[in-house]
């Protein structure tokens, strides 16, 4: 039997042997998309990536607010990095306003930055954990982030959900004696996540099944426009911290890890190597940052921007977040566009798995550090 | 219930305990005797010294116990309580609630966690029982294209299989098992290769995809893990010249096997950690990859029957372990004696003395076997759960890798080596040793 199709579509063509799975969106192993792959035994032949399950229109919602009321709502995407997601935004609401940053929010913003890219990457770490089955590495981060999160709740005063970055400035400053005990935080929390190579990173379990699984070349890496910690595993020396300084990270010494195999675990070990060097940035912010002095600019009430565009990007704990806002003279912004690094890291996902074991897909997939609500925006 | 942990008191501590006792008694009291004399009063008894064990020689016994005795004598005697209660299923089935309630204490402490906490007040000791309940009172869910005889049929089959296994596993000294078998060990193995048909079988009558490729992957990996299974026991067979699960534990009361044959003991460890399904071996199940793997379409009390199969199963095979490798049974006495006088004179309660001569339960050497078995086998069993805190979960092609390269070469290695201890006259029958 037959069913007659409408025109223009047909039927999809697929051998005997290749079996098709849907790989989420209620797959416990595939976030809020879908993977459409198919099989052929163990191998992958084709996986095309389904994304678009928790789109919410954040661009288009910003042009219907004005420039402060944006900042709580632009920093959905990403909840557990979004001192992070909001930084390009008030980077470049600051140029089109013509707004100076104070020196001590400088700082402070690098110190809740790359507080808040350690919260992020542990939240990362945990899922990988429990992607490649080992549920230690599951329970360790999700328990050692809380101690973080609580420092940033003495900070900005939301466990996570922070909207500390404004235009001009941070919203408040931070308590009296928030310098030791952030020092004293940063400086357990490194020998804490040192101690996650002897369980994971050395583990011979993990090395086995992640050493050669999806490997992404240098040229590759480049070609499919990958950013953040996939394309610095592949050997790409490319850190916006470093490159192209914004705020205070001029002034501070910043490493960037580069690692050159470019394998899921290559990939998976550029973020722990990340959140060392983050403590060692936050100890260095400390150091030389003012011991008071203001922390915001006092703004007009619905501030305009001038007939102007502005394209601003930062390093994110995905890669670069760009930022690209156009104003027309309205307190609202004409147009926002987020320009995403889990997007990016999202396309070369079918090239990595083409020709992959079913086995290597979640190691694979996690790797890229791809966040799905970012994508979708 | 609040989130927060309530700060520890021993008063609270105790009165959870009280608690616990008394609403079991109650229970007991309220449920538990009437029901039992209802029952007595529709089954027939028989007869024991001279005396029809009827309803009313069952009320007398609570005015003199010492007529109790001779019917808890017949009872223990019985293959029905053997086969259900003490070395059989009952035994196995508590120490596969224990295992469960380790494991996840221990995992808990083990990632910085408490694990169970409220449900029993005592460390969530109820946890199980509630978790039980859970499944039983769940909608159990038939996938609409699902072939629904063999699909009801598969976790039945699976517990079934797994009770049997436990069947052929000598606890104690003197009898203390089920099946007295001359070719125990290879019809554990017989029941061993019902494990991968009974996985298939579910696997595709569930008719779903990811099921399917579970069910393909425990195929693979259970079916190349039982090569060496088998091989690596066969040094022991060589060393003993028996097949009998109780004479190779009486083979041992010198020196465990683990001594001279630590390779096959490795090995036998290894592929056993592969046939349960167990990480870093969790392939069939591994939830990133393929769902649940075979269990996917399981709901209800099903899923809770293949859970309790699975950990029954886990509980034979370290046990398989013990009898093989660690001596069984054996071991010095640490069991004190029963007080001489209380045997010979009975135990005087009041106005009435219950007399008590006899019974396997004050039998020193046997609950001195058991308690060696259990300490044992709670061993072997931690060694098992272990891994599951350490390691990630292993690849189908690094899985097989080991299972026809290493484990193999390693078992003949094995072989070799108890060939060697008996021909140069070391062990065997007829060694120096």
């Amino acid at each position: 039997m037959t069913t007659q199709l409408p025109p223009g579509l047909q039927l999809e063509k697929v051998d005997e042997r290749i079996m098709t799975l849907n790989v989420g969106p209620q797959h416990p192993g595939s976030g809020h998309m879908r993977l459409i792959i198919k099989v052929d035994g163990d191998y992958i032949v084709s996986c095309d990536p389904d994304p678009g399950y928790v789109h919410r229109g954040e661009e288009k919602m910003a042009e219907y607010r004005n420039y402060i009321v944006n900042i709580p709502h632009l920093e959905r995407p990403v909840i557990h990095d979004s001192c992070n997601v909001l930084y390009p935004y008030c980077l470049g609401v600051e140029e089109l306003l013509g707004l100076e940053v104070p020196e001590r929010a400088k700082y402070l913003r690098v110190i809740a930055s790359e507080l808040n890219r350690c919260v992020y990457i542990q939240y990362w770490l945990a899922i990988y954990g429990i992607f490649l089955g080992h549920s230690t590495m599951f329970m360790w981060p999700a328990g050692d982030r809380e101690l973080l999160i609580d420092l940033l709740e003495k900070i900005t005063g939301a466990r996570v959900t922070h909207a500390y970055f404004v235009p001009g400035g941070i919203r408040n400053d931070v308590p009296a004696n928030f310098e030791e005990m952030c020092l004293k935080r940063v400086n357990y929390f490194e020998k804490r996540i040192k101690e996650y190579a002897a369980i994971f990173y050395d583990n011979p379990i993990l090395i086995s099944r992640t050493q050669g699984a999806g490997v992404l070349s240098r040229e590759d890496a480049i070609r499919l426009g990958t950013t953040g910690s996939t394309l610095r595993a592949s050997g790409v020396d490319f850190d916006l911290r470093k490159k192209e300084p914004y705020d205070a990270y001029g002034e501070l010494d910043v490493h960037s890890n580069v690692l050159k195999d470019g394998d899921s675990y290559a990939r998976s070990k550029i973020p722990w190597l990340d959140m060392l060097e983050s403590c060692n940035i936050i100890r260095q912010a400390l150091q030389k940052m003012p011991k008071s002095g203001s922390v915001r600019v006092k703004l007009k009430p619905n501030p305009k921007g001038g007939n102007d565009e502005v394209y601003k990007r930062v390093e994110s704990g995905r890669g670069s977040l760009g930022c690209y806002i156009v104003s027309r003279s309205q307190p609202e912004p004409y147009r926002l566009k987020l320009s995403v690094g889990s997007f990016r890291n999202l396309i070369c996902m079918p090239y990595l798995l083409k020709g992959e074991k079913l086995g290597n897909m979640p190691a694979v997939y996690w790797s890229l550090n791809y966040w799905p609500v970012e994508a979708d925006r | 219930m609040s989130a927060i942990a309530p700060k520890f008191r021993f008063s609270y501590f105790l009165r959870s305990i009280l608690d616990n006792v008394f609403w079991i008694i109650t229970l007991l009291t309220l449920v538990g005797i009437p029901l039992a004399m209802v029952l007595f009063f529709y089954f027939e008894l028989p007869v024991m010294n001279n005396n029809l064990t009827s309803p009313y020689l069952m009320l007398t016994t609570i005015a003199d116990p010492s007529r109790q005795v001779p019917l808890l004598k017949s009872i223990m005697h019985s293959d029905f309580f053997r086969i259900t209660a003490f070395p059989g299923f009952g035994f196995a089935a508590l120490l596969a609630a224990a295992t469960i309630f380790i494991e996840r204490k221990m995992l808990a402490k083990l990632q910085l966690r408490v694990g169970p906490f409220y449900c029993g007040k005592i460390e969530g000791i109820l946890q199980l029982a509630g978790d039980g309940l859970k499944l039983i009172s769940k909608e159990i869910i038939i996938p609409a294209k699902a072939d629904k005889p063999i699909f009801w049929a598969a976790p039945v089959l699976f517990v079934a299989t797994a009770a049997a296994f436990v069947a052929l596993i000598p606890v104690a000294g003197g009898g203390w098992v089920v099946a007295d078998v001359d070719v125990g060990l290879l019809a554990v193995f017989a029941i061993i290769g019902f494990f991968p048909v009974i996985t298939v079988l579910s696997a595709w009558s569930a008719n779903s995809k990811f099921p399917f490729i579970g069910g393909i992957r425990a195929l693979h990996q259970m079916v190349s893990f039982e090569i060496p299974l088998i091989l690596s026991v066969l040094g022991i067979v060589i060393l003993t010249g028996s097949l009998n699960l109780s004479e190779i534990v009486q083979s041992q009361i010198h020196y465990w096997w683990i001594v001279f044959l630590p390779i096959g003991a490795i090995v036998f460890f290894i592929a056993m950690l592969a046939e349960l399904e167990r990480i870093p071996f969790d392939l069939p199940e591994a939830e990133s990859e393929i769902v649940a793997g075979w269990l996917t379409e399981f709901s209800g009390m099903m899923y809770g029957l293949v859970q309790l199969g699975s950990y029954v199963k886990l509980y034979a095979f370290s046990a398989l372990f013990v009898v093989l490798f660690l001596g069984g049974w054996n071991g010095p006495m640490i069991w004190p004696p029963f007080p001489e006088d209380i045997i010979k004179n009975g135990i005087v309660m009041g106005p009435i003395t219950a007399h008590i001569p006899g019974l396997p339960l004050l039998d020193q050497q046997m609950i001195n076997d058991v308690v060696w078995f259990v300490i044992k086998t709670m061993g072997v069993i931690f060694m098992i759960l272990l891994p599951r805190g350490v390691f990630p979960r292993i690849r189908i092609d690094l899985l097989l890798h080991i299972g026809w390269y290493k484990l193999i070469g390693l078992c003949f290695v094995n072989i070799f080596i108890a060939l060697g201890l008996l021909y140069a006259g070391v062990l065997g029958p007829g060694g120096i040793l």
